[in-house]
């Protein structure tokens, strides 16, 4: 286990713990995004790079965006008061 | 008064002969009163006392109800709240103790002793690129050894899509003219949504480009290097998404409209299957395509494997694109 698998494992370790008690949803679909570009790299470096390639695009593309769209139409997703005034 | 009630009794009653004597007749109105009276104040006292006892009993009701309240708002929330946070903190401890002792039982990785370093990972290995023709033996394995199963996974997208399709499509028209929800939902996407971003639109022209090459990439080479359809499919549609964000609708409306998924989806689904169909008539051997195997590594080589990663990857772009679609406005 080389020093860079540490060190990824344990950024692995606070991003998950991060996801589940962040306040805020936006910040922790954020969060998860960040855990999912971390296992693609754990992925690379458990020599699988088909899915590595699999995580950075669905994982930390594509549930993102779906995620990100659900917190708006939920409305969780503050906008600014000066955006709005701009309308 | 009392005459004319008796004459009506007599006449509806009996005729014109009465059993009733003068006395009685004369007695017909008169109200019995001191009887009356005495009954109507019983009456009343009965009255009283059942208001009085439904009273008391609605109090003492609303007095229970009051406590269950005033007990439920303040030491009941916090206890379930209390044995909320304890059963999930429970739950979870246990979980992440169970999969940990899972993991403590399972071999060491990298061990050549372990028990997945048998002789079908061993055959693989050795004859794969030969049998397959595919250097990459994930895709080797999923797409010739394993391709029905593949080609089932495939029916899974579509059968995802087609249930997001019966949840969130809107009716776009009806007689030929654009319904009121939908234009409703074309309002609010416009409304809402982020448009001539300079940032957005900046950042889309560089990537674009970039990001649907390398799914492009990854698709065709497949069979050569990491990756294949699934991943490519999944890079390509999300070039797709960030192009729809930074520029709306009406652009990619001149390539990608509803009927374009309709159709690329049909056409990639049926052509797979109708690849992989030969399977039937080889008795499920997926190996003797009759197709000629090429040199591993060269693009055109490993028989149907090109072909199918292009049709797996333009399912799965589709879909991607459509999903975030259907979601975001209710149709492509």
């Amino acid at each position: 286990m080389t020093l860079l698998t540490v060190i990824v494992l344990g950024a692995l370790l606070i991003c998950a713990v991060a996801t589940c008690i962040a306040k805020d949803l936006l910040v922790s679909v954020i969060i998860f995004l960040a855990y999912s570009l971390l296992m693609s790299i754990l992925w690379i470096l458990l020599q699988s790079p088909d899915l590595a390639i699999t995580e950075a695009a669905v994982g930390a593309g594509v549930t993102g965006i779906l995620f990100f769209i659900t917190l708006k139409k939920l409305h969780a997703i503050k906008v600014k008061n000066d955006e709005e005034k701009d309308r | 008064m009392k005459k004319k009630i008796a004459d009506i009794l007599r006449q509806r009653f009996y005729g014109d002969e009465s059993p009733l004597d003068e006395d009685m007749i004369a007695s017909l109105g008169e109200q019995p009163q001191g009887l009356t009276r005495s009954s109507n104040e019983a009456l009343e006292a009965l009255e009283g006392v059942r208001e009085l006892r439904v009273q008391r009993a609605q109090e003492q009701e609303h007095e229970m109800y009051r406590q269950i309240h005033a007990w439920s708002y303040s030491s009941g929330v916090k206890i379930i709240q209390r044995l909320y946070r304890i059963l999930s903190a429970v739950t979870c401890f246990g979980i992440v103790m169970f999969l940990l002792w899972t993991v403590n039982t399972l071999p060491p990785f990298g061990d050549p002793g372990n028990p997945d370093n048998n002789e079908v990972a061993a055959r693989y290995v050795e004859l794969g690129p030969g049998e397959t023709g595919a250097v990459n033996m994930v895709t080797g394995m999923i797409l010739d050894y394993r391709a029905f199963d593949t080609f089932g996974e495939a029916t899974v997208l579509f059968t995802a899509a087609c249930s997001a399709l019966f949840l969130l499509k809107l009716h776009d028209h009806k007689d030929g003219k654009p319904t009121k929800t939908w234009l409703e939902a074309e309002y609010d996407d416009r409304f809402h949504e982020p448009k001539n971003d300079q940032i957005l639109q900046f950042a889309a022209k560089l990537l674009t480009p970039v990001v649907l090459l390398f799914g492009f990439y990854v698709v065709l080479n497949g069979h050569i290097t990491p990756g294949g359809g699934f991943s490519g499919g999944a890079i390509m549609g999300a070039g797709l998404i960030l192009y729809l964000n930074a520029y709306g609708f009406k652009k990619t409306e001149r390539f990608f409209t509803y009927r374009t998924f309709q159709w690329v989806t049909f056409a990639a689904l049926l052509s797979y299957a109708g690849l992989k169909s030969y399977s039937f008539y080889t008795g499920a051997n997926h190996l003797e395509s009759g197709v000629s195997l090429g040199v591993p590594g060269n693009i055109l080589s490993a028989g149907f494997i090109l072909p199918l990663n292009i049709c797996v990857g333009l399912v799965v772009m589709c879909t991607m694109y459509v999903f975030y679609t259907l979601i975001r406005k209710g149709g492509v």
